[in-house]
């Protein structure tokens, strides 16, 4: 395991606000190809850091490397390699399929060659060939959440951070999602993602669990359901994340 | 119309331009009970709520809350009903306290007079009564705006994705303080997508592109499962998936956190054929089990 | 009823814990005025003018005289001849000049006439017109004792102009009712329409409209609060103008306020069409600044004057009720006018409230879609 590569380096993470301290010292390492599962309760955490780690907000203090650049001084580096979805803002909805692609193989700096071979392959994987020009807003949300997963890999990143990809979507999308994941890991590239279904949480390799700021768990799934005498995740996350003491 | 039925929707449709939000929905709920409207996003759950709620009428079709029609009666309904709306719908400049009492006011009634019915939950907020709503959490938004649809003592409670974003412990709060409301009489219709929150419902439809594909009990609808169905556990389930997708007799096979389970026809492969098709490609050590279906294995199977 | 205050009192919550809105509200109207009266000021101040002629003429030295008095002009030098004054003014040592004609008292005594000319600057045409202006008035005023003095009778000067109302030309007098307009204005409108917006925004609207309480009670109570503010608008604006831009109420105060008042229910009405047309902040705050602000500024008067716009915009501005409020507060406020000289534009802009607020509160949707 240590010598495998290390995608994602954190150590002692500390973000405050005022007097509250969103994150409170937290240190972890993610490795190349792994699918990284980031849970916590509902302000406990969890975008505070992931903020952090897409070079969107400095640390108070800690450091830590994502994709080989430091988080404290080399965000514009992180950006440009690192991919991000999240569930609130993915793609325009009043640009069509390619036209979307096309925006953000530009903002990634390819050009009009990669952007069409990209366009075109990506469209093929993603059996959208024939609905290249539909406008994004009258996609279904499973296919929106697909494409705008393939379209934050467009850049072939190091690192994708995933948040709450799969929320509403239907179960057959969803675990077509799942199996899009699981390829790009294949790939190697490392996926970072947080969810609140807990049989997602058992598809990952290593799951942390943030309770409070601090990371409680961490661990393969197998381990913590071991380590916690649960049948599932759900009881591991209802047993860790129960104790929170803020809301 | 009988004095079980709280609420009925009989052929509604609503389209949106050439969007079919809502083809030909039946549903007939009774008196006291939770009624779950269970289907990802985009499967028309807002739509029709918004049409119970009298906010929006229908193409065709016709429903009534608490006996009264949605179109004409839609005066009396909305001094009936309670309705939490999807997106956190409170004012977010306004205190907690305002906030409450403000929708008090609005329905005719004070904090006051109705402060048994939203004790049990406002008592977990109360101590934050002064702070801003904007400045709350998720959690506690949640519960205030759960306050606000309740402060007026509906008859029904209209819930639309209450839980949505909300994680799995104050999920699991949330449902308990419902079946608390439930108790005191008030029928509650609530949507949601996931699919573990089917039990928590005495009865439930699921929605998908704006149809109904099953309704009834829980239990009902598990039963009426068609297919013989197994779990397998251990070993690389991306692998397994793969693997047995392709094999004859075998309709389906979907993950399931750490298990896998696996649909097959009548006279497909049993228990210990499939651990025979697992190990002949290598992989060792699974377990095979014959399960019952759950509602997300139903909601697969019928979509 | 307790609904309705309810609903009065948070409206008023929002407006005071935004303080940018309270900022928007209660400052604007004061800088605006103070920002109108004396930064963008079309007055001018201490204009310099020359003489040319002899200074030991009685005529020029009447005319000297008032000049010196006049709290506009101040005396620049004597000239010999006309001549010179163009360099003068290139030089900007001078922004006029009035040249007597050569041995202007005895040509006037003997043969009952003696012409005057006024040279200004051309290349600042507002700057000169009004300096001009300002020299005509003096020479007119002058007109009288001269005449008087002298045998010639009252047509001996040639320039007579005279400005009734507000012979300074205080541009004070053309801009207060011009703001006042346009504060009411967007006040009512624009606040209106994205405090309903912001409701649609947030879904809280949704929420309202599930109660029992009716449509038309909701939209009242919204209505109110801008209406308040309005009223709040309208005495600090008058105060400015009476106390600090020294313009007259000359006419009925009541009359005055009574015209306020339908501008400002018709105000209303157009923020309600707005926020029933636009579903976002944006579009609401784009229809009021693009669709009401701008042609209000440029088309009622305030800025340029209605009779010198080609017929199509003539016609265009007359839908505007900025226009007939601002031409009724110019009437009531300087010219003292009474109600049966406005009634007519009373009469539009009441017709112009009652439909806009018909309108769009039968346009208000008790539902969503």
């Amino acid at each position: 395991m240590e010598t495998r590569e290390k995608t994602v380096e954190i150590r002692n993470l500390v973000k405050k606000f005022g007097n509250f301290t969103a994150v409170n010292n937290i240190s972890f390492d993610v490795y190349k190809g792994e699918i990284f599962g980031f849970l916590g309760a509902n302000g406990a955490g969890k975008t505070t850091a992931i903020r952090i780690l897409c070079g969107l907000s400095l640390p108070t203090s800690g450091e830590g490397t994502v994709a080989g650049f430091s988080i404290n001084n080399q965000q514009e580096d992180i950006k440009k390699h690192i991919g991000y979805m999240s569930q609130r803002f993915s793609l325009y909805s009043d640009l069509k399929v390619w036209e979307n692609i096309e925006l953000f193989g530009g903002i990634y700096g390819l050009d009009d060659k990669q952007i069409a071979l990209k366009t075109d392959s990506m469209l093929k994987a993603l059996d959208l060939e024939d609905s290249r020009n539909m406008y994004v807003r009258d996609m279904p949300l499973g296919w929106k959440q697909k494409l705008a997963f393939s379209i934050a890999m467009v850049h072939d990143p190091q690192v994708v951070f995933l948040d709450e990809p799969t929320g509403g979507v239907d179960p057959v999308t969803r675990r077509n999602f799942w199996e899009m994941i699981y390829e790009a890991a294949s790939r190697g590239v490392t996926v970072f993602v947080t969810t609140h279904y807990m049989d997602e949480a058992e598809y990952c390799d290593r799951v942390s669990v943030m309770v409070d700021g601090v990371v409680e768990a961490l661990g393969a799934p197998a381990e913590l359901k071991k380590l916690y005498s649960a049948a599932n995740m759900d009881e591991v996350f209802t047993k860790i994340a129960g104790r929170a003491e803020r809301e | 119309m009988d004095g079980q039925t709280a609420i009925k929707v009989e052929g509604i449709c609503k389209s949106f331009k050439e969007t079919k939000a809502l083809q030909d929905i039946n549903l007939e709920i009774k008196h006291g009970e939770i009624f779950g409207l269970i289907g990802p996003d985009g499967a028309g759950k807002t739509s029709l709520f918004r049409i119970l709620t009298t906010l929006s009428l229908a193409d065709s079709g016709k429903a009534s809350v608490n006996g009264l029609d949605v179109v004409d009666g839609y005066a009396g309904i909305r001094r009936s009903i309670g309705y939490m709306p999807g997106h956190f719908a409170l004012y977010q400049d306004l205190s907690v306290e305002e906030n409450l009492n403000f929708y008090a006011t609005v329905f005719g009634t004070t904090v006051a007079e109705n402060y048994d019915t939203i004790k049990d939950i406002y008592s977990q907020i109360e101590m934050f009564k002064d702070r801003k709503a904007r400045d709350l959490s998720g959690g506690m938004k949640q519960k205030l705006a759960l306050c606000c649809a309740l402060v007026h003592k509906p008859d029904v409670l209209f819930l639309d994705e209450p839980t949505t974003g909300v994680d799995a412990v104050s999920r699991k709060e949330f449902w308990a303080m419902l079946g608390r409301i439930k108790d005191s009489g008030v029928t509650i219709m609530v949507s949601t997508p996931y699919m573990d929150e089917a039990s928590l419902c005495d009865r439930i439809a699921l929605i998908l592109a704006g149809k109904i594909i099953d309704k009834g009990t829980p239990a009902d609808i598990i039963s009426r499962y068609p297919h013989r169905l197994f779990a397998i556990r251990g070993g690389n389930m991306f692998r397994i998936l793969k693997e047995l997708k392709v094999h004859e007799g075998i309709i389906r096979c979907s993950s399931f956190g750490c298990e896998c389970h696996v649909a097959v026809t009548d006279n497909g492969p049993d228990a210990s054929s499939l651990l025979d098709i697992l190990e002949k490609s290598g992989m060792q050590g699974c377990r095979v089990e014959a399960i019952q279906a759950g509602i997300e294995d139903c909601f697969i199977g019928l979509s | 009823m307790k609904e309705v205050t309810a609903f009065i009192k948070k409206e008023f919550m929002h407006i005071f814990r935004d303080r940018r809105t309270t900022l928007i509200v209660l400052v604007m109207p004061v800088v605006q005025i103070i920002l109108f009266g004396f930064a963008i000021s079309t007055e001018v101040h201490d204009a310099k003018v020359d003489i040319v002629g002899d200074p030991g003429d009685p005529s020029v030295q009447q005319v000297v005289r008032s000049i010196r008095h006049n709290r506009y002009l101040e005396l620049g030098e004597f000239l010999n001849s006309p001549s010179e004054v163009n360099g003068r003014i290139r030089k900007g040592q001078t922004m006029a000049a009035i040249c007597f004609e050569d041995r202007f008292d005895v040509k006037l005594a003997k043969e009952g006439t003696a012409s005057i000319t006024i040279i200004s600057d051309g290349a600042d045409p507002n700057s000169a017109q009004i300096v001009t202006s300002y020299i005509k008035g003096v020479i007119a005023s002058e007109q009288f004792t001269v005449s008087s003095s002298m045998t010639g009778g009252s047509q001996a000067m040639r320039p007579n102009v005279q400005l009734m109302y507000n012979p300074a030309m205080n541009s004070s007098y053309n801009f207060v009712p011009g703001v006042m307009g346009l504060i009411l204005m967007l006040i009512c409108s624009m606040m209106t329409s994205v405090s309903i917006v912001r409701e649609k925004e947030m879904g809280t609207l949704e929420l309202v409209l599930v109660s029992p309480v009716k449509p038309f009670w909701i939209i009242l109570s919204k209505l109110t609060p801008y209406l308040v503010l309005s009223v709040v608008n309208f005495i600090s604006i008058l105060l400015l103008a009476v106390y600090v831009m020294d313009v007259p109420v000359n006419g009925s105060l009541a009359l005055l306020s009574l015209v306020a008042l339908i501008f400002v229910g018709s105000s209303l009405g157009l923020g309600l069409l707005v926020s029933v047309i636009s579903s976002t902040q944006q579009t609401a705050m784009l229809l009021c600044g693009m669709g009401l602000t701008m042609p209000t500024m440029m088309l009622s008067g305030l800025i340029f004057p209605c009779e010198s716009m080609p017929v199509a915009l003539q016609l265009f501005s007359d839908i505007i009720p900025a226009k007939w409020f601002i031409i009724m507060v110019k009437k009531i406020m300087i010219q003292g006018a009474g109600l049966t000289s406005i009634i007519k534009e009373l009469g539009i802009l009441s017709g112009m409230m009652v439909f806009l607020l018909w309108f769009s509160i039968k346009k208000f949707k008790t539902r969503l879609s």
